[in-house]
């Protein structure tokens, strides 16, 4: 197997100093022989159509790929990876690059072995097939899945340094599928009576069995039996053939390999809404059925992974802005620290329960700056500090940390990421 | 409510939906319509009255907006279409009955009260062994965990500290919860292998390693709800619309927000960040994934596959153990292997774990592996992995290399240790 070696970070900030240089002398000694001199893609020939017939990035984009934190879990199976969201732009992730979460590793099940069971307090319980969903009214939307432990590992302190790390258990897709209330429809749910205190718990079909118990409110609302991503079916490691999706809530409740929903009055407490997906508050006592992912933002770049290359001058900094409580209005920037903030441009309007990138079309001189971003929701939410939601919570609720973030910028152009008082 | 009147309602409702709906339409030119429609009228209850007049007395504006344009003439049908058949309770006609069988065979989740729990018992003396073999290769012989793998015991008194120790006893609230996580989802990598007796002992040892239960204490649907979990009460429903939200509704600071600014933590004084090196991976990974096709059509080639190997790479085996290769085996094998899975990678990529990698394990030299700490006792071993020694250490891990880190308590059948012998031959260096 060939390897090729990519550039550690260091690598690339020693090279790219080189490179300004060498840009600067181009200037300077002469014409660019990258225009003076033809060049071998000028002369010879490509690959043919049939080269690749289903593409992947080019060899040069080779480290923009999910990476994972050895250390985190026991083992890679039942483990997280991360999405290189410092490297990418706009707000569709590409499916290839989105994290993954598995509990029992990523399975493999033909469309035509696959199986949905829809029981419990419905009139009719059913079993559907992959081709029986298709053949349902179907509705396209773009959501984002974000992990509960996304920043996780920051509670205590700066720890991972790069928005990969930090912030990159989410995604953003624009899912095909059927509102899951046009399924239960189609077993009746007279049986269940009054929705109010009623729920659904839907199931996995891999070893995991990963669980969740939902309320019937949310699962009439906006909850979607997805099959497709982006255009394309999903790929094993999201669920392939068919996940739930259950927008602005955390990832953990959008399973995968969906294989049943159950109409029940009650939740079942399963082992990833009790012993895990339970915020510690710090007196000990612990949230429960913390769904809804508040509003949270992140500046992708310039961040550790993508440090300022090119010198003083102008500079786009952005970044990502997100809440599950719909959309986002706004989102500021401050260079120092949260002294001072400025409004960023949004790159489109806030749409519900989606990415929305933000742009600051700025100028850097050189000077250290602390980059952080603020997002405000619909709802007038304002992105809290880590300081606020430690007040409230303490250092040890894993789950839900979606504080403010700072990176150092440093007159090289590195940057690191840092807490600040 | 009779039928007739639910129908009635549905479709009067259906329109006063369809005509909200044109207006939708013609506003922002998305057919968002019928899933509005479903959704109002998937509700059981009568629609109260005093809500009706006020879509009505929109609808004939939106009427009229809506009528020239051709596009929204149709979307209004389906729309209707849809609305109706929700409200009525008319189907599609998709899907199929579910069978009591295929029911039972997966709705077995178990509810706090128990409800779902099936026949049968069992207590921690039966636990114990079954624990040993089945679980303590991660969680350890007592529960406490090994490396990374979660403790199931201990922790108590623990959820107010720094580093909290979650485990059954100390965190979970409901009995319930192990049970069904238990006997759904473990053992990892061979999950709902187990019987119902044995989830019942093997969770009545868990109680047990945590003072919850006495070693006799007689687990069973009728029981359980006489354990007392610690920390049942210790969890609160969602209040952060109360305790956050009203606090950072606000508008937010823009200047002069804090007199100064310090440092107070850097990540890269911890140092705990994946080296960026890792595009080394990257670039394997994309050249594995190269051949697209092949992932796809690999559907049950697994077997073929490895066999393929086997023939392939037979002279790089020990003599005695190739001489016993056959495909039929080796798959044999790979399901055994299933047990050694959570702590030992094999085959392309295949990194060390909680145990070393695998690839070429037979023949080589024991406690030879660059890069895994292994306990002295297998440092010291000596000698080469051949099938007589792997038979040994693997029938009895901890009895043939006493001071071993491999928590596994051995496999029982000749068959199985032949098999996943073969099955590792099958993979060299």
């Amino acid at each position: 197997m060939s390897r090729r070696k990519g550039p550690s970070r260091r690598q690339f900030l020693t090279s790219a100093a080189a490179l300004g240089a060498t840009a600067t002398a181009a200037k300077a000694a002469g014409p660019d022989p990258l225009i003076t001199e033809t060049q071998d893609w000028a002369m010879g020939l490509g690959d043919g159509v049939d080269a690749t017939p289903y593409g992947l990035p080019i060899e040069y984009e080779s480290d923009v790929v999910r990476r994972n934190v050895e250390w985190l879990t026991a083992d890679t199976i039942s483990s997280i990876n991360f999405t290189p969201i410092h490297a990418l732009d706009g707000t569709i992730t590409p499916q290839g690059c989105a994290f993954e979460r598995h509990h029992s590793g990523a399975i493999e099940m033909r469309k035509q072995d696959y199986r949905l069971m829809i029981n419990g307090l419905v009139d009719r319980p059913l079993i559907f097939s992959y081709e029986d969903l298709e053949r349902f009214p179907r509705e396209n939307h773009v959501y984002f899945c974000e992990c509960a432990a996304n920043t996780g590992m920051e509670w205590a302190g700066a720890q991972l340094n790069g928005a990969q790390f930090t912030h990159g258990m989410i995604h953003n897709m624009e899912y095909t599928g059927v509102p899951l209330r046009t399924i239960l429809a189609e077993a009746g749910l007279d049986a269940a009576g009054d929705f109010k205190d009623k729920w659904v718990y839907v199931e996995g079909a891999d070893a995991s069995s990963n669980g969740r118990s939902i309320p019937m409110e949310k699962a009439m609302d906006d909850v979607l039996v997805a099959f497709k991503a982006n255009g394309e079916a999903l790929r094993k490691e999201h669920g392939y053939p068919v996940r739930l999706v259950v927008p602005g809530w955390e990832g953990n409740m959008w399973v995968k390999w969906l294989r049943r929903v159950e109409v029940m009055d009650g939740p079942v407490e399963s082992r990833e809404e009790t012993s895990k997906y339970t915020d510690v508050l710090a007196d000990g006592v612990a949230r429960k059925w913390t769904w809804v992912m508040d509003a949270k933002s992140v500046v992708t770049s310039p961040s550790p992974q993508a440090p300022i290359t090119h010198g003083p001058g102008p500079v786009v900094i952005t970044g990502l802005a997100w809440t599950g409580h719909g959309k986002i209005t706004r989102v500021d920037v401050s260079k120092d620290g949260g002294k001072t903030w400025e409004t960023a441009r949004l790159a489109r309007e806030g749409e519900d329960k989606a990415l929305t990138r933000f742009y600051l079309d700025t100028v850097w001189d050189g000077e250290d700056w602390l980059l952080q971003s603020r997002a405000m929701d619909e709802t007038g939410y304002v992105q809290p500090t880590k300081a606020q939601l430690r007040d409230v919570r303490g250092e040890n609720s894993i789950y839900h940390n979606n504080c403010i973030q700072t990176w150092h910028v440093k007159p090289n152009g590195e940057a690191e990421n840092v807490e600040v008082s | 409510m009779s039928k007739s009147l639910k129908l009635y309602g549905g479709s009067a409702l259906a329109i006063t939906i369809m005509l909200v709906g044109a207006a939708n339409f013609a506003d922002r030119n998305i057919t968002d319509m019928p899933e509005r429609a479903a959704k109002l009228t998937a509700l059981p209850a009568p629609i109260p009255q005093p809500e009706a007049p006020v879509v009505v007395a929109e609808a004939p504006a939106a009427a009229e907006v809506a009528a020239p344009a051709a596009d929204a003439g149709s979307g209004l049908l389906v729309a209707a279409a849809v609305a109706d058949e929700a409200a009525t309770g008319m189907r599609f006609g998709l899907g199929r009955e579910a069978m009591a069988e295929e029911i039972a065979a997966w709705d077995v989740d178990v509810r706090p009260d128990g409800t779902g729990l099936p026949e049968g018992s069992g207590n921690a003396w039966d636990g114990e062994a079954l624990f040993e073999e089945n679980c303590a290769v991660c969680h350890g012989s007592f529960a406490e965990g090994v490396d990374n793998w979660p403790a199931l015991a201990g922790g108590f008194g623990t959820l107010a500290d720094k580093d909290p120790v979650k485990t059954v006893g100390s965190y979970w609230p409901y009995v319930s919860t192990v049970w069904d996580y238990v006997h759904r989802s473990m053992p990892f990598g061979n999950a709902q292998s187990l019987s119902d007796d044995d989830v019942y002992a093997i969770v009545a040892y868990i109680l047990y390693s945590n003072d919850l239960i006495e070693d006799d204490f007689e687990l069973s649907r009728d029981t359980i709800l006489d354990v007392e979990m610690p920390n049942a009460e210790g969890f609160i429903v969602d209040d952060r619309a109360e305790t956050e939200y009203t606090i950072w509704r606000t508008e937010p600071c823009m200047e002069n927000c804090k007199d100064s600014v310090e440092i107070t933590m850097r990540a890269t004084v911890l140092d705990v960040t994946p080296e960026e090196d890792g595009a080394d991976d990257a670039a394997g990974h994309s050249d594995a994934m190269a051949p697209a096709a092949e992932t796809e059509a690999e559907a049950e080639t697994v077997v073929a596959a490895v066999a393929a190997d086997t023939d392939a790479q037979a002279d790089a085996v020990v003599e005695t153990v190739s001489a016993a290769i056959d495909p039929a085996l080796v798959a044999e094998g790979e399901k055994v292997f299933r047990k050694c899975k959570a702590c030992h990678q094999v085959g392309e990529g295949a990194k060390n774990r909680s145990g070393p990698h695998l690839n070429g394990v037979v023949g080589r030299t024991i406690g030879s592996v660059d890069g895994f700490k292994y306990s002295g006792a297998m440092a010291d071993k000596g000698g080469i992995w051949d099938a007589e020694t792997l038979a040994a250490f693997l029938a009895d891990p901890r009895g043939s290399v006493k001071g071993t880190k491999m928590a596994f308590a051995g496999l029982k059948s000749d068959a199985d240790i032949a098999a996943v012998t073969a099955y590792l031959a099958s993979f060299d260096e």
